[in-house]
């Protein structure tokens, strides 16, 4: 069953065309991402599947509900970390989170009971009562999430949760996107790192410049970028870039004191290597196979379109 | 259809967050007795004026300024805060948040002057000719006026002292024009057409009404130019901000 539905969503701010055409499927239990460069269409694509903004043509649904037809019905069913994470910096941090879970309806015992329990599981039991004003960028991010899962919603909407967290609040972000998932929660996340996402995500699609570009798994869109397989090979001596120019290597690349030699064929490749090195008398010190990275496969994707 | 009950819910949650962040703070409170409390004063002071008949005009300034001083800064607050965002993220709708803003300014404007009213009582021995219609006026008084400082705050400023100016550009006019520091009944005929102009006007002469028994229009008259005037501004806030909203956050 598809939980989060987008339907040819168009949205442009004068003659800027945000985002064109856009059309997402998310099955239940899925931790979506959603890369793409910054500028390429992400926020404005979450703030309309979450309500925020409405599109210029298309629709979007949320456990079947129209969000922009029944925003009150269809929020009920998400939680929401906004870009830049902000809560309420006059308000304690348990203050935040009581007064979010008003909204979804939750009786005073359970709020009370949830965000002890939030706030435990973030660290922050101990500043509960401290205003959020005086708190660091990690900790404030934390409350975000404390309010998003806080009415522990079907669907999470994330924009740029990790960015500019330092190592500690990045691992607690990811871990309780992990645990929410694991408890039934949707995911559906935008970020530019590419680690993250492959970390993360069961399922990805990259926007850039308003359009989706390609949608699959981590593995499936790596995969898709076959000439992208490559070796990688030291040699002890010096050796010039000319020297690759065969056996399918399609390009040579200089990687720190190795060479990067993609090729449709790394099995013929590594055997060119050995070729040379014997007619040269060069010395091998490591050779390796590699698929691409997802990293790698982003790039190739976003760049030049 | 709209969930009435989700919709009540949201807009009461809205006015409770107005309430916590942007009202219950002392320099609010004190600037939203003091000010026209000044103002007043500086006319009043060293002319030979009953303070019976001018207390209904009194009360209507105190009810004006608290009602819509606060509220044309919350949005603009709000977006300079990036909190606007987090807030159009939860169960709530545009319209809930306007009335959240309003129901947040009336309330203020309500205890303000219900205290103003009940000292003006007290220490002045202030007559009371209906009580119902002053019910009626601090009711409908509030939520206009609170109205016009949420559609003060709609237009797409984020920064609060350029939306204090504009603000203060078109209420403290509104002071001059209403029947405050003259009587209506002594007013000359374009002076006459001139406050009828104003919303305040309605609302002093409900309170003249009230308190006096001296209002110039029949109250029903006042009461329906003030609910007129209550929609336009909700209306026209709701479209400013839509408008803004379809330009981005």
């Amino acid at each position: 069953m598809e939980i989060i539905e987008a339907d040819h969503l168009s949205k442009s701010f004068g003659s800027f065309k945000a985002v064109d055409n856009v059309s997402i499927a998310v099955g239940e239990g899925e931790i979506f991402g959603f890369l793409g460069p910054n500028g390429a269409g992400k926020t404005t694509t979450i703030r309309m599947l979450t309500g925020v903004l409405t599109p210029d043509t298309g629709s979007a649904r949320i456990c079947g509900i129209d969000i922009h037809k029944n925003p009150l019905e269809a929020k009920m069913k998400m939680g929401i970390i906004p870009e830049n994470g902000t809560v309420y910096s006059d308000l304690t941090a348990e203050q935040n989170i009581l007064w979010t879970a008003k909204f979804y309806g939750m009786d005073s015992i359970s709020r009370k009971k949830r965000a002890d329990e939030i706030l435990s599981d973030l660290g922050l039991s101990e500043r509960r009562d401290d205003i959020v004003r005086n708190f660091s960028k990690g900790m404030r991010q934390r409350i975000s999430i404390a309010c998003a899962i806080v009415p522990s919603p079907p669907v999470l909407f994330l924009d740029e949760p990790t960015g500019g967290l330092d190592v500690f609040s990045r691992r607690l972000v990811i871990d309780t996107i992990r645990r929410m998932n694991d408890e039934g929660s949707t995911v559906f996340l935008t970020t530019h790192n590419i680690e993250e996402a492959n970390e993360l995500c069961t399922i990805i699609s990259v926007i850039n410049k308003g359009k989706i570009i390609a949608t699959g798994t981590p593995e499936k869109l790596k995969k898709s970028f076959d000439r992208a397989n490559y070796i990688e090979i030291a040699f002890e001596q010096s050796v010039p870039k000319e020297l690759f120019a065969r056996w399918g290597i399609s390009r040579a690349e200089p990687h720190g004191d190795k060479w990067r030699l993609y090729t449709d064929d790394p099995d013929q490749t590594v055997k060119y290597c050995a070729e040379l090195a014997d007619l040269g008398h060069l010395r091998i010190l490591s050779i390796a196979t590699s698929t691409p990275t997802l990293e790698e496969a982003f790039v190739q994707l976003t760049e030049g379109r | 259809m709209m969930d009435f009950r989700l919709f009540t819910r949201s807009v009461l949650l809205v006015t409770e967050k107005n309430m916590r962040i942007y009202y219950y703070k002392g320099a609010v409170v004190i600037f939203g007795l003091l000010f026209p409390f000044i103002m007043f004063l500086t006319f009043f002071i060293g002319r030979n004026l009953d303070i019976i008949i001018f207390f209904p005009a009194f009360l209507g300034m105190m009810l004006f300024f608290s009602s819509s001083s606060t509220g044309p800064l919350i949005t603009p607050w709000e977006k300079r805060e990036k909190t606007y965002e987090r807030l159009l993220s939860l169960p709530v709708t545009l319209e809930s948040i306007i009335l959240g803003d309003i129901f947040a300014g009336s309330l203020f404007g309500i205890v303000i002057t219900t205290i103003v009213w009940i000292g003006g009582s007290l220490l002045i021995h202030l007559p009371l000719k209906n009580p119902g219609l002053l019910v009626i006026a601090l009711l409908l008084g509030a939520f206009t006026f609170a109205a016009l400082g949420t559609l003060l705050s709609s237009p797409a400023m984020s920064n609060p002292s350029n939306v204090m100016m504009v603000s203060n550009l078109i209420r403290l006019p509104l002071i001059f024009i209403s029947g405050i520091f003259i009587p209506l009944s002594q007013l000359g005929d374009w002076e006459w057409m001139l406050t009828s102009l104003s919303p305040l006007t309605y609302l002093v002469d409900l309170f003249n009404g009230a308190i006096n028994g001296n209002a110039v229009y029949p109250a029903g008259l006042d009461i329906i130019v003030l609910v007129i005037v209550t929609l336009l501004f909700i209306l026209s806030a709701k479209l400013i901000q839509q408008y803004n909203l379809s330009k981005g956050i």
